[in-house]
């Protein structure tokens, strides 16, 4: 039997962030994937804190979650909000025809 | 409680807002009485700021300091935010962007402002910083029916999202290697060599660097400075940049201080990528909004380079350039807010041309400004300059104050681009001529502080390295 330690819970926490990262950069269809992985990183980041505050015997990284998931669920209200008024104005949300300004 | 009465400004903020907020519900048409009530607000806060005395406090277990580095910092905040709503005033009520949340936002966001740039704690650090991004977010797309207001909106939702993300990240490495989320313990654990530290230090730099536009992290601004609204688009490029340089110095003075060498290439090379591209990629510019999107690029550059000497003078030189950077981009959008032709405002840099002949005093302003953003002497933004090199060639870093000047000569040429075509083109139609006090009072405050700068720069030093001592 392996025993799971910190850096398990390290790895996982870094190869959902790498997806979340790539989510965003490789996505070519559709907005609601890239806040997805928006919400992917941010949950890779709470395992990582609170991993760390088992590690460390210390309540403040679970603290930080708490306050992370509030701020994570404020930022995707606003993030559908924005898409919303975007799909009015242009009536589709495709990523590759979000162009209108270049240069 | 007695520590509250160190928070009277924050707090007066909040629960004023909260006041606007239920005044602007409960009263149909209630933009301008909102409108008025906050920019007197500001000016309240701005006056018990002042008049409060100074004493360097700790608050919340050490999480929430008060010293003249942070009060510095919130004047500034205060006073470039004062400035922009008056000007912007009549921009809003022509575009028809006058709802009553505006200006609630944008008090939002300097609320959030105000705790980023007092936090002395990861957390609340972090929370200051998406207070004020989530204000952002709204203000970018706040033209809702118009399609390049909601697409710049939607990029900067996306990329600013991103950067928080990795900033975050870079936190939960700090914590978990430094074993706190307070400033002070963590650059007492982050002086011997770590590699957990070093990465987190890089994922915030990354994070850090996304907020002030600073390449190669920078391809939202010209997006957003383009799409956004006038208003919104001076906003961005005063305000936020403030609390993001601010932020910068704050982390590289307290928590990385043991680890400079590590930062400081990075540093140097985003400094130099900055000022390069900024006054490259500006040549190419049509649009007004667009070029100040890349010469703020340039100057977040400069500003960098300050802080990349890594001693007290360099912190101190990015802190004036940072002062006045504000001045010149205050009275630079105040002069495009004067651009308006049959109601609708211009954005065109061709439709300036000829100006000097039917609005001498405008260009003259203008061409003041621009000077100084090109760093001429004897204008303020030589200055700026001035101490930033000088700060950098002291610390022996030859390399990135040669770059700097080459590209401070290179991005002179589309600022005097600007000149010529105002004063040797031939004239076009005059712009509508129309008497706004409030935008050419800011104008002539800025001209008159860029122009008479010289005559007190050692006063000016004398204030700041009071506050970066302390």
């Amino acid at each position: 039997m392996i025993e799971i330690g910190l850096g398990h819970y390290l790895t996982l926490g870094a190869i959902i962030f790498s997806l979340g990262t790539l989510g965003i950069f490789l996505n070519r269809k559709n907005v609601i994937v890239i806040l997805m992985s928006i919400e992917l990183i941010l949950l890779a980041v709470n395992i990582n804190l609170v991993s760390f505050s088992i590690y460390l015997q210390d309540i403040t990284g679970q603290i930080f979650t708490m306050l992370i998931l509030t701020v994570a669920a404020a930022e995707a209200a606003i993030g559908l909000a924005i898409i919303v008024s975007y799909y009015r104005n242009k009536g589709s949300i495709r990523v590759e025809e979000i162009d209108e300004m270049k240069g | 409680m007695p520590f509250l009465k160190f928070l009277i400004p924050e707090l007066l903020l909040s629960i004023s807002t909260f006041a606007l907020l239920l005044i602007g519900v409960f009263i149909k048409n209630s933009f301008e009485i909102v409108y008025r009530l906050s920019i007197i607000l500001i000016m309240l806060i701005l006056l018990i700021i002042l008049t409060s005395d100074i004493e360097n406090t700790k608050i919340f277990n050490d999480s929430f300091t008060i010293d003249n580095f942070s009060i510095y910092s919130k004047i500034l905040i205060l006073l470039s935010s004062f400035f922009i709503l008056l000007i912007s005033k009549q921009y809003i009520s022509d575009t028809k962007n006058n709802k009553f949340e505006y200006p609630i936002i944008i008090l939002l966001s300097v609320l959030g402002m105000f705790i980023m740039v007092s936090s002395n704690d990861l957390i609340l650090f972090y929370l200051g910083l998406e207070l004020q991004s989530l204000g952002l977010y709204v203000l970018a797309s706040i033209d809702r029916d118009n399609i390049k207001s909601s697409e710049a909106g939607l990029k900067y939702f996306i990329l600013s999202a991103l950067a928080s993300g990795l900033l975050l990240y870079g936190c939960s490495l700090l914590y978990g290697f430094s074993g706190s989320t307070n400033f002070e313990e963590i650059s007492r654990n982050t002086g011997n060599f770590n590699i957990g530290t070093i990465f987190g230090m890089v994922f915030v730099l990354v994070g850090l660097a996304f907020k002030v536009s600073a390449v190669p992290f920078h391809m939202w601004t010209p997006d957003v400075y383009q799409g956004a609204p006038t208003s919104v688009t001076a906003f961005f490029s005063v305000v936020p940049k403030v609390a993001g340089i601010v932020v910068l110095i704050k982390f590289m003075y307290l928590p990385f201080r043991g680890i400079l060498d590590q930062w400081q290439y990075i540093l140097v090379f985003m400094s130099i990528a900055s000022m390069i591209l900024g006054s490259v990629a500006a040549m190419a510019q049509t649009n007004i909004k667009r070029l100040m999107a890349y010469s703020s690029i340039g100057h977040i550059g400069y500003a960098i380079a300050g802080i990349a000497a890594g001693t007290e003078n360099g912190f101190q030189s990015t802190i004036v350039y940072i002062s006045i950077y504000i001045a010149m981009n205050l009275g630079a959008f105040g002069c495009i807010f004067l651009m308006r032709r049959g109601g609708k405002y211009i954005e065109e840099i061709e439709e300036l041309s000829g100006s000097s002949k039917n609005h001498p005093l405008m260009s003259l302003s203008l061409l003041i400004i621009l000077f100084s953003l090109a760093g001429i002497p004897p204008l303020a933004g030589f200055f700026a300059k001035f101490y930033i090199f000088m700060a950098v060639i002291e610390s022996e870093m030859y390399t990135l104050a040669i770059i700097g000047l080459v590209s401070t000569v290179l991005s002179a040429f589309y600022y005097i681009r600007i000149v010529k075509v105002m004063y040797f083109d031939s004239p076009k139609k005059p712009f509508e001529k129309f008497k706004n006090l409030k935008i050419y009072g800011s104008i002539l405050i800025s001209c008159v502080f860029l122009v008479s700068f010289f005559l007190y720069p050692s006063i000016f030093n004398q204030i700041i390295s009071n506050i970066v001592v302390n």
